[in-house]
């Protein structure tokens, strides 16, 4: 317990997780409101609730970052040292952090989840978006979990690369370029595709679950949110197992 | 008190730590003498569980630093005063420390007190001096009133006043009964803070004693003799089986004093123009039992030459 509040003294006492968590809601929501001002008119498509939830990836990256720089910054101004001197079990130390990572990580993801649709439905009253299907649940309340999860994966990437720019160039990259370029390859592209984490997430969420090329799927919703899951936990584990072995 | 026993760290075919068995007694500030890059704080980090030793291990009262239940309570260590974040201020530094390991919030203020910063608790420690930011260090050292210290080169860059401080502070802290363990690269520094010395040089101890001990022994005194007629007097001494070197017009004679020295010229009938003991300087002792582990060295002399690199640890 008190490992716990050592980190959130730590997390809440610099400036940067406070900006990151306003940009990380301001975003999104900002977008999804630009978005429902132009949003109906003859000819356009349907609207369920999923439709409201498209740009939630935004935050999710800025999550990404902040969860990243939590131990990167840590790790670059030496207080993982004096982390580690006053706890020596590293695995309680890191673990401790990862709970105080992800759980404002959830609270974001709530209020971007909810905040997207509310904003949008505020600018675009259309019945079609009331909450009335399990999947229009999951579409929004689903968010804190997939934030969640994409804290403690990023906070797992950046306790194995331990620097600032490469853990966040890689956590951005992968999930902005790579996962979406993966498709490209011929034949073998879509299955490799189907197992990546971020898609996975998605799909969980439910964007565009009506395009063409979704229709047949390795997992449902809720499988895919535990594959996504164990992805995190293991790159997590990976990330303190590197811990415990390297000098500090 | 401390104990490190057979302590090695290589790191590839590099040894930075060889073999090294010391002890810190309680009570006492203990020195770790060494030049740069010959292990002191690789040996720290080590002591501290921060690296993992590739053989031999450091106890302290007999345990493991990872197998201390809340440390801080038991040891306080200043490695690096910017171990902190710059934007993070000096109050809220100490109350994450505190809470870690269970320690009362007002001792923070406590400790905040006794470095006197307390009037720059809530600036950003990023904005810190570097004699401010050791004063936090110590502050972080102290929080869980431990019994055994250690401080990495805590004096360097400060200025006369902070050297001051930290050396009456280190005094005191040993005079409350605490053992603590002080490394410097500069002899007469800890000539002054140090009851007693462990010296290494490349990783391997030179020697643990006493302060005093060390320094006699390192330190040879000689005396200088000028006249316009000592060539009777060096015969003399010749026979009293001391050693003589010339120094330009004059004698430098070691082991024996002025006293003896002046009673043999006045056997010998010399007239004496300077009789005058000499003490080398404590620089020149610590590198001469320091010279052949010094990691880089450099050969001012030799002109065109260049400085030869001897294959450096990390």
């Amino acid at each position: 317990m008190s490992l716990l509040e050592a980190e959130r003294i730590k997390l809440f006492t610099t400036r940067s997780p406070w900006w990151c968590g306003l940009l990380a809601i301001a975003l999104p929501v900002g977008l999804t409101a630009l978005i429902a001002t132009q949003a109906g008119g003859p000819g356009s498509a349907e609207f369920d609730a999923s439709a409201t939830q498209l740009l939630t990836g935004l935050g999710r990256s800025v999550v990404m970052v902040m969860a990243a720089l939590s131990i990167t910054s840590e790790y670059r101004f030496g207080t993982i040292r004096a982390t580690f001197q006053a706890v020596p079990n590293r695995t309680s130390a890191l673990l401790a952090k990862t709970a105080v990572t992800a759980v404002p990580a959830a609270l974001i993801g709530a209020v971007v989840g909810f905040g997207s649709w509310a904003v949008f439905r505020l600018i675009h009253p259309d019945p079609a978006l009331a909450l009335d299907s399990a999947a229009d649940w999951r579409a929004v309340a689903g968010q804190p979990l997939v934030f969640a999860i994409t804290a403690v994966l990023s906070l797992g990437v950046g306790i194995l690369i331990r620097q600032t720019a490469g853990a966040v160039a890689v956590l951005l990259v992968y999930s902005l370029l790579v996962e979406g370029l993966v498709g490209l390859i011929p034949k073998i592209g879509d299955d490799i595709q189907h197992w990546m984490p971020f898609f996975a997430a998605d799909r969980f969420i439910g964007v565009q679950a009506d395009a063409p090329g979704l229709q047949e799927l390795p997992l449902g919703p809720w499988g895919y949110l535990a594959y996504f899951a164990a992805i995190a936990v293991a790159v997590l584990a990976a990330g303190i197992l590197s811990a415990g072995r390297r000098d500090a | 008190m401390i104990e490190a026993v057979g302590l090695t760290k290589s790191y590839g075919k590099t040894l930075a730590v060889d073999n090294l068995s010391f002890s810190v007694p309680t009570g006492r500030v203990t020195g770790f003498l060494g030049p740069n890059g010959a292990g002191k704080s690789t040996t720290m980090r080590m002591i501290l569980g921060l690296d993992t030793p590739t053989g031999g291990s450091a106890l302290i009262d007999g345990k493991r630093y990872r197998d201390l239940h809340q440390p801080l309570r038991t040891v306080g260590a200043l490695l690096d005063a910017k171990w902190v974040h710059p934007n993070r201020s000096a109050r809220a530094h100490l109350q994450w420390l505190a809470r870690s390991n269970q320690l009362p919030a007002k001792r923070v203020d406590e400790v905040l007190e006794i470095v006197g910063l307390t009037a720059v608790a809530n600036k950003r420690a990023g904005g810190f001096s570097l004699g401010m930011s050791q004063r936090l260090g110590i502050a972080a050292a102290l929080l869980g009133d431990p019994q055994v210290l250690l401080f990495d080169e805590p004096v360097n860059g400060l200025d006369p006043e902070g050297i001051l401080w930290i050396r009456k502070f280190m005094h005191r802290l040993a005079e409350e009964g605490r053992t603590v363990f002080v490394s410097s690269h500069l002899l007469s520094e800890m000539a002054l803070t140090a009851q007693e010395l462990v010296v290494i040089g490349r990783g391997k101890l030179i020697s643990q004693s006493s302060t005093e001990d060390f320094v006699a022994q390192a330190t040879e005194n000689t005396v200088r003799v000028r006249g316009p007629q000592l060539a009777a007097l060096r015969s003399a001494l010749g026979q009293a089986g001391v050693s003589i070197r010339d120094e330009g017009e004059s004698l430098v004679v070691s082991g024996m004093d002025c006293a003896d020295i002046g009673e043999l010229a006045a056997r010998t009938q010399t007239v004496l123009h300077e009789l005058s003991p000499q003490r080398g300087s404590l620089e020149e002792a610590f590198m001469q039992l320091t010279g052949d582990s010094v990691e880089y060295h450099t050969e001012i002399a030799d002109g065109p030459t260049p400085a030869t690199l001897v294959p450096a640890g990390k």
